[in-house]
């Protein structure tokens, strides 16, 4: 029976010779990523480790110093809540981009991108403007009745001001992932008997999952080196090791403390993402997609 | 699975069917009955409405009026995960992120089926389409035609009345589509169930149904068997969608018996005539024309055009012409392979019995919708 079925030819095997051609396109990009992040990298890794004298004496101090692991662990927790905000607010967004026509999808598209081309600092100021005691939501809060909440300067203002600049970056990927989605998957779970509910979870949920990684892992990785939302819309409790590591280099001119602070900081990203990467290999193949 | 005289499969009434997109009508008052455990053909070219017909059977779709009843209830309304039909789609729709036994346990697993049983009823329904090695397989790692196959016994593994096929065979290449033909008809006499099929293939359809409905425009032209619909097509659509045929046109002249073509000077006459003022004209099959070279004598009575050969394709078991009347249009003319052959630009003339004429009303859809 598969005799019948046609087999496809292997693809004719490239040369040996010129094999490496392909490869030689990447130059420019390899010299840039090495100039740029591999050179400066070393430095601070060197310099963490030699100043002022060689040795571990700055990771000493800072696993040493119970607030600086207060820090760390404060900046882990605020950008994992910054991610989970944007999942919650993408995902739906994302699904409607893929549901509309082209031209309500060009709005959409428009409604991402334009706080894009506005300064951060800016769109910081803006919800400085926002959140502060005397500030708009404030202000209709009392009006309405209510007593006012302390948002500025707290955990809470920080997450918000930082989830809307990072949702762009969740947005995006689970656009992409989402537009490849057949929906006669989502029809044929129907037909096979699925309420609408049950179809979204077994079938369209897990094919998108993807998105949900690649935007998840994007958005946690800014978060984690946010500096100048923080810094503007937190207060002292709500500090984040970008704010250290400033404060030792530029003011206190503590290279190896700050090149320290930034090496923890990486090397523990790393090791995150080494745990989740078994969750979030996708265990299903690529077809099914258009 | 065993046959199942008992559970036949559902009968399927669509009554004056229409479903309008704003002023466009894909469906306008489509009427159909279909018997229990038929395989019925939605036959027609793309956006004729057989795909909307299903999608309205299979609930995916809103009906803009009309009744539709499958197994005698009405299912107007009724959302499509509870109308307990398979479907098979064109591109298979399997979902990539289980494995093929998963694939098959999918509806069992909805209906709360045990696992011991669900285990017996998918290596069933795999061994049914032979593909009962590939369960831990997944969609990716199979070819079209093996994912077509996983496709089916999903849809027939939790026994549904009624199974809809949207073109299930359009994506396979020739060699592997006719086999499969021949598999889906062997599964149809198995289950017993229910076919509604898909198709803008006429032999397809010839090959697989009981009945086949031929749809053009939003309604259906004729409803038959294949062989009515080839012998006796109610509509020139029909006549010119199901196998080969030669349209004749020309000045018509009725009298109370007869009909008769005048065609660039030549008449032809057919034994009947057409009720109405609807302007004639005649549909033969190619196997109902004969050749004869040209200024050689006929037997009294036939019909004759002249025209010239203007192509000739050996078929193996016997050669097709095609023939250029004096008018400008083509005649096509099957002969025997014992019959006497003809070259290009040979002047021939071309003959009938006035009685294999199929006189039919003109129907300016006819040549439109085909191309």
């Amino acid at each position: 029976m598969s005799a019948l079925e046609p087999t496809t030819q292997p693809a004719a095997a490239v040369r040996p010779g010129r094999a490496w051609r392909p490869f030689a396109l990447t130059l420019p990009a390899l010299v840039l990523l090495a100039a740029v992040i591999g050179y400066p990298l070393i430095t601070i890794v060197l310099r963490s480790l030699s100043e002022p004298e060689w040795g571990a004496q700055n990771y000493v101090w800072f696993f040493g110093a119970p607030v600086n692991l207060a820090v760390l662990q404060r900046t882990f927790t605020i950008s994992a809540w910054v991610t989970l905000v944007c999942v919650v607010c993408a995902y739906p967004y994302a699904y409607l981009m893929t549901a509309v026509g082209p031209r309500i999808r060009l709005v959409l598209v428009l409604c991402v991108l334009i706080p894009f081309w506005v300064s951060g600092v800016v769109r910081t100021l803006s919800w400085v403007i926002l959140l502060q005691d005397s500030g708009v939501i404030n202000s209709l809060l009392r009006s309405a009745g209510f007593t006012g909440i302390r948002l500025i300067r707290t955990q809470t203002g920080v997450v918000i001001g930082m989830a809307q600049v990072l949702l762009p970056f969740m947005i995006l990927p689970l656009y992409s992932v989402m537009k490849g989605i057949d929906l006669k998957l989502v029809q044929a779970a129907r037909s096979l008997g699925a309420r609408p509910s049950r179809a979204f979870f077994t079938v369209y949920l897990p094919l998108s999952l993807p998105g949900v990684y690649a935007g998840a892992i994007i958005v946690f990785i800014l978060a984690l080196g946010f500096y100048i939302t923080p810094a503007l819309l937190g207060g002292p409790r709500s500090t984040m090791l970008s704010t250290l590591v400033q404060t030792q280099v530029l003011s206190l001119l503590q290279w190896g403390r700050g090149g320290a602070m930034g090496v923890v900081l990486l090397v523990t990203t790393f090791l995150l993402l080494a745990l989740a990467a078994p969750v979030m290999r996708s265990r299903h193949r690529e077809a099914g997609r258009r | 699975m065993n046959p199942r005289p008992d559970n036949r499969g559902a009968a399927i009434d669509l009554e004056s069917v229409t479903k309008a997109y704003g002023a466009f009508k894909a469906l306008d008052g489509v009427s159909l009955g279909i018997e229990p455990g038929e395989f019925m053909t939605l036959l027609g070219p793309s956006g004729s409405g057989k795909t909307t017909t299903l999608n309205v059977i299979a609930g995916f779709t809103d009906v803009t009026s009309g009744k539709l009843l499958v197994g005698e209830k009405s299912v107007v309304g009724v959302p499509a995960h509870k109308r307990n039909i398979g479907v098979v789609f064109q591109h298979y729709a399997l979902f990539p992120h289980m494995t093929v036994g998963r694939n098959v346990a999918y509806p069992l697993t909805l209906r709360g089926v045990d696992q011991a049983k669900r285990k017996v009823r998918v290596a069933r329904a795999l061994d049914m389409v032979k593909m009962g090695d590939f369960a831990h397989r997944y969609p990716s790692e199979l070819s079209g035609g093996q994912q077509q196959r996983v496709a089916l016994a999903r849809a027939i593994v939790f026994d549904p009345p009624l199974l809809l096929m949207d073109e299930p065979l359009g994506a396979l290449d020739k060699k592997l589509r006719e086999w499969l033909q021949l598999e889906i008809k062997r599964i149809h006499r198995e289950l017993g169930t229910t076919f509604v099929y898909v198709t803008h293939d006429q032999e397809e359809a010839l090959v697989l149904s009981d009945r086949i409905a031929v749809f053009n425009r939003g309604r259906i032209e004729q409803v038959g068997t294949g062989r009515q619909l080839y012998d006796e097509p109610a509509t020139l659509f029909v006549g010119r969608f199901i196998g080969d045929s030669t349209v004749l046109r020309g000045e018509a002249r009725s009298d109370g018996t007869s009909t008769a073509l005048t065609i660039a000077g030549e008449a032809v006459t057919a034994p009947r005539r057409l009720a109405g003022e609807t302007n004639p004209v005649m549909l033969l099959r190619p196997e109902k024309l004969s050749l004869r070279r040209a200024g050689q004598t006929a037997a009294a009575g036939t019909n004759r055009l002249s025209g010239t050969i203007a192509e000739a394709i050996y078929l193996g078991s016997g050669s097709k012409y095609e023939v250029k009347l004096a008018d400008g249009s083509v005649a096509i003319v099957r002969s025997p392979l014992t019959g006497e052959s003809f070259g290009l630009g040979e002047k021939v003339e071309l003959c009938f019995d006035g009685a294999d004429a199929k006189l039919l009303a003109d129907d300016s859809t006819a040549d439109t919708t085909l191309t």
